[in-house]
């Protein structure tokens, strides 16, 4: 991959989409790491008859992770990340495929600065998990 | 005419102890994994990936301090008068990576507590900030975690 130059980068350059299709053996690793005994993400009976979901959970900070992936795949070495920020305003659960992905919305070439718009998308091109991010690059 | 008295706006300001934690290779491998990483320096473990401080600094809770839901009750939060939790956020500014081996210092603080009138009532919004820093008080990353309930 050839690397990121800030003088070259435009708004509207669209990042390259990552997607992510979490099965219940992934979940449940992410939900160990974190030590996340939250049942909607493991146990469906309570998940669908308590609580009302079409299925389990995926938890949202692995969303806000995915964000962070899209946008270091990207920089690849050319840059780092500053700042991510995001927000969790809609569910998913196991068995969709979901979308990371993005857009450069400024560049600050005396800085060396880019923010860029991301989001996690689903199947039906809802925006569930809307972010930020602030990045520097080296070149 | 609000749902926040004095007494909950009282909290803000409110901080939980500090706590240290030991960041290790298996760790970091097992996070890298569970989030689908696809970076050899993530699964190998050399570097965290940029959200592993979520893992590392989420609550190690005992089992009876769980509610039945399987959730941990957080002692920074006073008892809110709206329960229900709808959208929650993250913003982190980076100062430092993290590798194996690194100790670091997290502190939680309760940072505002305010209302807004939503659609269908009112909303409280709360903020935590999360501090890490190295034993030497350099700082690694700085979290805002926003979290509506209505």
């Amino acid at each position: 991959m050839s690397a990121l130059r800030i003088a070259a980068l435009r708004p509207g350059h669209e990042l390259p989409a990552q997607t992510h299709k979490p099965d219940n053996v992934q979940l449940f690793f992410y939900n160990a790491a974190l030590w996340n005994a939250h049942r909607i993400h493991y146990d469906l009976p309570y998940a669908t008859e308590a609580e009302g979901y079409p299925g389990l959970v995926i938890a949202g900070p692995l969303m806000g992770d995915w964000l962070g992936q899209c946008v270091e795949a990207w920089l690849g070495d050319g840059g780092a990340l500053v700042n991510l920020e995001y927000s969790n305003r809609g569910a998913a659960y196991i068995g969709e495929t979901l979308t990371a992905g993005g857009t450069v919305e400024t560049v600050d070439a005396a800085k060396g600065e880019a923010s860029l718009t991301l989001f996690v998308r689903n199947e039906a091109g809802d925006v569930i998990t809307p972010g930020r991010a602030l990045v520097r690059l080296h070149g | 005419m609000g749902v926040l008295t004095p007494e909950l706006k009282a909290n803000i300001g409110k901080a939980a102890p500090p706590r240290i934690e030991v960041v290790t290779r298996r760790d970091i491998r097992k996070y890298a994994i569970a989030t689908n990483q696809r970076q050899r320096k993530y699964l190998d473990g050399d570097e965290a990936p940029p959200l592993y401080h979520v893992a590392l600094f989420w609550d190690v809770v005992e089992l009876d301090e769980l509610t039945p839901d399987g959730v941990s009750i957080d002692a920074l939060l006073p008892k809110f008068p709206l329960e229900k939790a709808m959208a929650g956020g993250l913003n982190i500014t980076y100062h430092d990576r993290i590798r194996p081996g690194d100790v670091l210092v997290g502190e939680r603080t309760l940072t505002d507590i305010y209302e807004k009138e939503g659609r269908s009532g009112p909303l409280i919004f709360y903020e935590v900030v999360l501090e890490v820093r190295r034993q030497d008080g350099s700082p690694v990353i700085t979290e805002k975690t926003t979290r509506i309930l209505r």
